[in-house]
């Protein structure tokens, strides 16, 4: 029978096959998973069917822990149940797992599996989250690439049917489940046959019926839990056999077979590594390459890891072999070994034991550790393992791929070894996030795989910023199938889409050669040469490559592309790769251009094939000369002034070179040094705002809603402008209490993203030129320099003393330095604004918890963080502990601050005599509620400390290392809707319920913002989202009527585009309520499909239209008589249409749905409608809970 | 009994009323409304092949931005089935007034590019639309320009529209033409079925308070029929392809004057907007009671009848009108 190929990714591949044989499907998104859940969300919406002819149902979950909830209960109602996850999400998982695999149920759950944060958090891939459940009873079962985890996702159902034994089916995160390749795509004919009807219904008759009522879940005692336990072993014992019965039935029915142990390599081997996971591809890779030069080197590839069969283990390993090296991909501090290692061990040994091994003699083990968070795990390296095997002392515990210069367990290797097919095309293409380049080599990968009889692979790196991320493809294709799960490092094809790349880090690093490089120059051929950088020309000429180049953003300006140049460097790729004769690779990108865009309208179809008409045209080969003649180079990373750790190691990250880091390198504990985006320049702006001193009003509004901090204010004395750069600017300061003070306005032009906020809310127009406002966007490469001084100067102008400034004034606050800036959130970003406004307030003596997601990323990723600090060296101290935990973690930071102050004021109290009463008295009464009080304080506290000095006794030593803490401290709870709505609204609840002084500030996007876009309680009814492809039928949760019900906690709902007097109040409030606050700001964001220069406008709209009313409720207005709850914004005036229609997030479904988008929306308008006559009924009422009618009557 | 009735673009119509193009069309229940109010055909609102493009680049911009650039989210929104996009909406439309009434639906196209006005054209016939107007809505900034380059730019819109499509082919015209009569002819040579005249377009205004340009629209007064009248009487029976009057036509004597003048059918916009559609009922009974009144037995009896070449005296269409209105307007002497 034949079967289609697809060319599609891991996740895409386990979806396809999961969404048939499952009725229900409970997700929840995390990555590297979501996309599975998506997948069978958008198909469920879109009516697909299982191969039972009906159509699953998908539900999303609050959080991983409610969807394996949700699944143990459709589990036990005897449905057909399945969940994807990964890391975090699993470990929410486990204690289901435990109920799950004890009460013997039928499920295989699928997992992408990635590293468990430890010192860091990170979304790569590794074992660690899988390794977590090895004790739950859970099959655990290991796919190596896309075409094997879609085989899998069918074995593990037939398998778990069978046995009752439920199974996680595992592959490894990024590296397979975002890996495009060409496979057989399974059919429904399979599905049905290896599913066994039988098997089914005789799950559905063990579920729970009142018809035939049971009771499952008891509480056993000490008397038969032990025995209870026990009565599984049949099933666990039964359950390997099974596995390789499907895995037989499998083969007969498609042609691939697989074993519980897959061994390659010499039968007479010697050395073996035993692995399980993509790398055990790479490790067939290098073992095929090895034995083929006579070596005795094997791979025994581990498909069934749990249960784990000794028998089959042993079974598979040759006879021949002297040394085992186990290699896992995570990492068990404490332990004698990580866990494969140790099953290896157990299983070598008891085999041997047993007298059933086959081996001619023991064999030694050996375990290693490889590959945490996508660490490269190359050829080079698995031949590095195999060189230390031969050794006569090899390390045991020893790592490959990093350099461990402190317990010395990595093993050498020699990066030069190559395994590869010379018959296989290897391509890499830089280019700029979201410039097309990904989508076009995805899609290049399906025309090869599709329209040749090449295999192709392709896989795609990105970077940790969300704005001007650098993204890299990989891309292979050849006649003989392609194992290398590794990136590529020899390239005979290396595009970059971005000239700007060129001095930033070596991109022609991996060109092998006489390779091709095809760049994209705003150059023309003749003259680009000499605007290379030297290194660049060395290796041109050195690598003796073919040079090309096209000017593709001028023909993406020809063909109304924008900075879309996916469609013009394609064809560009398969022209000088040659691949496929020109004409039939132009016909096939142009098919390809009407599969994906003709839903989009003809006019985009259009568009991109006139760019991929207009591309060959502009491409032209550089004649290379012989010598390098630039006097400029690749830029160093950090400057020279930076402090050492960023020289040393955020450098060498900057540069794309942090693999070389040695472990000595990188602190033992994740403490990172605040402060560090100031020393990577991105320069993404082409444009940048530039300030027209004599229009400004000097408002700050668009230092208030600069989203990156690249727009600062300061007023000062004009003499320090003697030494200013002659083109610095400054005019007199419009404050009538600051005399004769000057102002200026100061851009950081390396820094900013372009986004055009500042230009957007500028309220002022020139007068004679009115499209021109008091901040201009101009090209930046002209005034880079010169800006960049400016820049310089400008820091070096003392900041305000905080002391003179009116905060509950806007201007005012934007004299204030903010200490949160230049982070890798989006351009636009709806959600820095708010916080860099909270640290400009607060920040010199903040604590922030922040909920893992978008502002924990652009918060918390390496290589650089925004958090920083002021002159006097204070600033925020930033953490992130979970996504679910964030409100408990701000709340522990609380508990521990006031237990510290109160025994901070207890030994005062005892040793106030040594003190001096005088002191001791003013640190106790001190009045901090304003900043000339806070600052006494540590004036106070400075002096407390001096004297403290010339106590040397335990208890002076212990108030000394308490006293910073005697001035106030303010603790910030900060994190996304997914957080605060979902996943962790429980803890919220709890921790606003708690009476504690913590400030919450919920940056509410409306959806998962960092995972793409999931839908999420705080989605508004009628938007689409990902999990809400029908529009979101249900209206948003009122999370600040919810925290208002309480009565003792000050809530704000602000939109600082709606009334940003009212958001700086709000925080004020919040942060001076000695209690719990919780403040829900609205933040426009990229998921919501518009241009986000207009952010600030569809806020107010937002408002205008009543679906963000603002308000206010400070429960201390009680004891002033009054009624808590004030409205800050008036009664509706704008259609809700008018607001909603703006964003792409409404109008899909008007498009896709136009029935579903009217009935929601009218839905929406009455939820707007309701909520404004509550809301203006209970802002009406007196205290005592009458309202104006009331007391008429 | 009074014959109301008139033929414009090959169709019978039942009197010379017709609703024109306008946000009021947008919905079959108007339109069912216009029918019973006495409308005698409807031309829809238009299809704007720019609004279809710009909607088309923004949905592709807003779905792709962003995307495919950061590992956790390499998209921001589910991949919907269809969208609904381009002309699909409007053709829908369409076909619903066309089996909601039993008058003759006109569709109305507005096109940006050769290709998109002949495919949009086609699509409008397959959708089953009695004839085509064609709303040109042309503003020639660039300098450089010449009017010749204009006027035969409408003509070979009107020639290829015309010969892509079986329906007949009305072009709606603006009046700011040098030569208006000349541009009328090759129209006609070109094979457009009737002319419109004339389209009324959104003049940008300025907003003081927030000093940007905003589009603005007023409603006509009878005074604009002038303008059309004129022109209408001066074809008149110098062209084959029908006339119509839109712009001004408010009561019932200025259909009369529209007919006077030579046209066959009288369009309506800015009167119903004003007065609500039942004001077409309205202007109905003032034309059959004035033709009762002045016992007029049909409408085609009257149809150029003041025409250019109809009048005693063509001059008055000519420069010697504006003279002497400028006379009227004299202070008259004392003595006289």
């Amino acid at each position: 029978m034949s079967r289609p190929k697809v060319t599609i990714d891991g996740n895409e591949a386990v979806a396809y096959v999961a969404h048939q044989i499952n009725d229900v499907i409970a997700i929840y998104p995390i990555t590297p998973s979501s996309a599975m859940g998506e997948w069978a969300d958008q198909w469920s919406a879109e009516g697909r069917t299982n191969i039972w002819d009906s159509v699953p149902l998908v539900v999303e979950m609050q959080s991983e822990g409610g969807a394996a909830g949700a699944v143990h209960g459709a589990l036990q109602t005897g449905s057909l149940t399945t969940t994807f996850t990964a890391s975090q999400g699993l470990l929410l998982m486990i204690p289901n797992m435990y109920k799950i695999a004890g009460e013997l149920t039928s499920t295989a759950f699928h997992v992408a599996s990635r590293s468990v944060a430890a010192q860091a958090l990170s979304i790569f891939g590794d074992h660690s989250d899988v390794m977590a459940t090895r004790a739950t009873g859970f099959a655990l079962l290991a796919s190596n690439s896309v075409q094997e985890a879609m085989d899998f996702t069918l074995i593990a159902q037939a398998a778990t049917l069978e046995s009752r034994v439920p199974f996680l089916h595992f592959f490894d995160g990024f590296r397979t489940s975002h890996e495009v390749m060409k496979i057989e795509l399974l059919t429904t004919e399979d599905a049905r046959a290896m599913i066994d009807d039988e098997l089914v219904r005789a799950h559905r008759g063990r579920a729970l019926s009142p018809d035939r009522p049971f009771v499952r879940g008891t509480a056993q005692n000490p008397d038969v839990f032990f025995q209870a336990r026990e009565t599984v072993n049949p099933y666990y014992l039964a359950c390997p056999t099974i596995v390789q019965n499907a895995m037989d039935t499998f083969a007969r029915l498609v042609g691939r077979q697989y074993h519980l142990f897959d061994y390659v390599g010499a039968p007479d081997a010697d050395r073996v590594v035993v692995l399980m996971g993509s790398g055990a591809e790479a490790a067939q890779e290098v073992v095929e390459h090895l034995t083929a030069q006579g070596e005795k080197v094997g791979v025994l590839k581990v498909r069934l890891y749990r249960p784990f069969s000794v028998e089959a283990c042993v079974a598979a390993l040759p006879p021949t072999v002297k040394i085992i090296a186990a290699l896992d991909r995570t990492k068990e501090p404490g332990s004698t070994g990580e866990p494969l290692y140790l099953d290896v061990v157990a299983a070598v040994s008891e085999a041997m034991a047993s007298g059933e091994a086959p081996f001619r003699a023991l064999p030694r083990v050996i375990g290693g550790r490889y590959g945490l968070s996508s660490k490269e795990f190359s050829p080079a390296m698995i031949k590095g393992v195999f060189d230390e095997m031969a050794k006569a002392k090899p390390k045991n515990h020893f790592t490959t791929g990093i350099h461990d210069d402190v317990t010395h367990t990595s093993v050498d290797y020699d990066p030069t070894f190559f395994t590869e097919e010379p018959d296989t095309v290897r391509a890499l293409f830089y280019g700029l996030g979201a410039d097309g380049t990904v989508g076009a080599n995805k899609n290049s990968i399906k025309i090869i795989g599709e329209e040749t009889d090449n295999h192709a692979q392709g896989y795609f790196v990105f970077d940790s910023k969300k704005a001007g991320s650098v993204t890299i493809s990989h891309l292979r294709f050849g006649p003989k199938p392609i194992r290398s799960t590794y990136l590529i490092d020899r390239a005979s094809f290396v595009a970059c889409h971005q000239f700007s790349f060129l001095d930033r880090f070596d991109v022609l690093k991996a060109a092998e050669p006489g390779a091709t490089f095809l760049l994209n120059s705003p150059y023309r051929p003749e003259e680009v040469w000499n605007h290379l950088p030297r290194t660049v020309q060395e290796k041109i000429i050195g690598k003796k490559l073919r040079f090309f180049v096209i000017d593709a953003y001028a023909v993406a300006r020809e063909t109304d592309m924008g900075g879309r140049i996916n469609t013009i460097m394609q064809p560009c790729f398969f022209a000088l790769s040659g691949v496929l004769p020109r004409d039939e690779a132009i016909a096939a990108i142009k098919r390809a251009i009407k599969d994906t865009y003709a839903k989009r309208g003809d006019a985009v179809v259009q568009k991109n094939i006139a760019a991929v008409d207009s591309a060959l045209d502009h491409l032209h080969e550089v004649q290379v000369p012989s010598q390098a003649t630039s006097a400029f180079d690749v830029r160093p990373p950090a400057p020279p002034e930076a402090p050492e750790f960023v020289r040393k190691v955020t450098a060498p990250m900057l540069a794309r070179e942090g693999d070389t880091l040695p472990v000595s390198a990188l602190p033992a504990d994740g403490t990172y040094p605040s402060g560090t985006t100031q020393w990577e320049k991105s320069n993404l702006a082409l444009e940048i705002p530039v300030w027209d001193a004599d229009l400004c009003i000097q408002c700050g509004k668009c230092v208030l809603v600069c989203p990156h901090s690249v727009i600062r204010a300061k007023v000062y004395d004009p003499k320090l402008l003697t030494n200013a750069p002659a083109s610095f600017k400054s005019s007199p300061a419009r404050w009538r209490e600051f005399g004769d003070l000057h102002y200026s306005l100061q851009v950081a032009p390396e820094d900013c993203t372009g986004c055009t906020l500042c230009v957007e809310v500028c309220p002022v127009k020139n007068k004679t030129e009115v499209r021109l406002k008091a901040i201009n966007m101009m090209p930046q490469p002209p005034i880079r320099d010169e800006e960049s001084r400016n820049w310089d100067f400008f820091l070096e102008l003392p900041e305000m003393d905080r002391g003179a400034l009116s905060l509950s004034v806007v201007k005012d606050t934007q004299l204030l330095q903010p200490l949160f800036e230049f982070s890798g959130a989006c351009a636009g970003c709806g959600e820095t604004p708010y916080i860099k406004l909270m640290t400009q307030l607060f920040g010199d003596r903040a604590l922030v918890a922040n909920a893992t997601g978008c502002s924990s990323i652009f918060g918390g990723n390496l290589p650089t963080t925004p958090w920083t600090f002021n002159g006097d060296g204070r600033g925020p101290a930033w953490s992130n502990s979970l996504f679910e935990d964030n409100a408990e973690f701000g709340l522990g930071m609380r508990l521990a601050l006031d237990k510290q102050t109160e025994y901070a004021h207890e030994l005062l109290t005892r040793l106030s005599a040594s003190i001096g009463d005088e002191l001791v008295r003013g640190l106790l009464n001190a009045n901090q509620a304003t900043e000339a009080g806070i600052k006494q304080q540590r004036e106070r506290v400075k002096l407390l400390k001096e004297r403290l000095g010339g106590l040397n006794t335990p208890e002076a030593r212990n108030l000394l290392s308490l006293a910073d803490g005697l001035v106030k401290r303010t603790v910030w709870i900060v994190g996304g809707d997914g957080w605060a709505y979902d996943i962790g609204y429980g803890g919220l609840d709890h921790v606003l319920a708690s009476g504690r002084n913590v400030n919450v500030l919920v940056l509410d996007t409306e959806v998962y913002s960092n995972t793409g876009g999931q839908a999420s309680k705080a989605t508004p009814r009628g938007a689409v989202a990902k999990f809400a492809a029908a529009g979101k039928p249900m209206p948003k949760k009122d999370l600040a009527m919810m925290a208002m019900t309480y009565g003792n906690i000050y809530v704000a709902r602000v939109a600082m585009g709606g009334n940003d007097t009212q958001t700086v109040k709000a925080f004020l409030e919040a942060e001076a309520y000695e209690g719990p606050s919780l403040i829900v700001s609205y933040c426009h964001c990229i998921a919501h499909g518009y241009d986000m220069a207009h952010g600030l406008e569809q806020q107010k709209a937002a408002v205008l239209s009543g679906y963000w009313p603002l308000f206010r409720y400070n429960p201390d207005l009680v004891k002033e008589g009054k009624n808590p709850l004030q409205l800050d914004s008036k009664a509706p005036t704008l259609p809700l249409k008018d607001y909603v229609y703006n964003e792409t997030r409404y109008t899909i479904l008007a498009r896709s749905k136009p029935e579903q988008a009217r009935w929601l929306l009218e839905q929406a308008e009455e939820d707007v409608r309701t909520r404004w006559r509550l809301y203006e009924h209970w802002a009406a009422m007196q205290v005592d809970g009458t309202t104006k009618e009331d007391r008429n009557d | 009994m009074t014959d109301l009735s008139t033929s414009y673009l090959g169709l019978i119509l039942k009197n010379p009323l017709v609703a024109s193009a306008s946000p009021l069309c947008e919905d079959v229940g108007n339109i069912r409304k216009m029918e019973d109010a006495g409308a005698a055909a409807v031309v829809l609102n238009s299809l704007f092949e720019e609004q279809i493009t710009l909607e088309s680049h923004d949905l592709d911009r807003h779905l792709t931005h962003g995307t495919e650039s950061f590992a956790e989210a390499l998209t921001y929104f589910p991949d919907m089935t269809d969208y609904n996009l381009g002309p699909d909406g409007y053709l829908d439309h369409l076909r619903r007034a066309k089996a909601a009434v039993d008058i003759p639906i006109i569709g109305s196209l507005n096109g940006i590019s050769s290709g998109g006005w002949i495919r949009y054209a086609k699509k409008i016939e397959q959708a089953g639309a009695d004839a085509l107007e064609l709303n040109v809505y042309f503003i020639p900034t660039d300098s450089k320009m010449t009017g010749a380059e204009v006027e035969q730019m409408y003509v070979d819109l009107a020639r290829d529209v015309r010969a892509s499509v079986s329906i007949p082919v009305a072009v709606k015209l603006g009046h700011a033409f040098s030569a208006i009569a000349n541009l009328a002819r090759r129209l006609d040579e070109a094979r457009a079925d009737a002319l419109v005249l004339f389209n009324r377009f959104y003049q940008p205004d300025f907003d003081l308070d927030s000093l940007e340009v905003v589009p603005h629209l007023t409603l006509s007064s009878s005074y604009e029929l002038l303008l059309r009248m004129h022109w209408v009487a001066i074809l008149y029976g110098h062209i084959g392809a029908d006339l119509a009057v839109t712009g001004g036509v408010h009561t019932g004597q200025d259909v009369l004057k529209s007919m006077m003048a030579g046209a066959r059918v009288a369009m309506m916009t800015s009167a119903l907007l004003k007065y609500g559609i039942h004001h077409l009922a309205t202007v109905r009974t003032e034309l059959v009671a004035w033709m009762e009144q002045h016992e007029y037995e049909s409408i085609r009896q009257m149809q150029g009848s003041m025409s250019y070449r109809s009048v005693a005296e063509p001059a008055a269409f000519e420069r010697a009108n504006y003279m002497r209105v400028l006379r009227s307007y004299a202070p008259k002497m004392p003595g006289h």
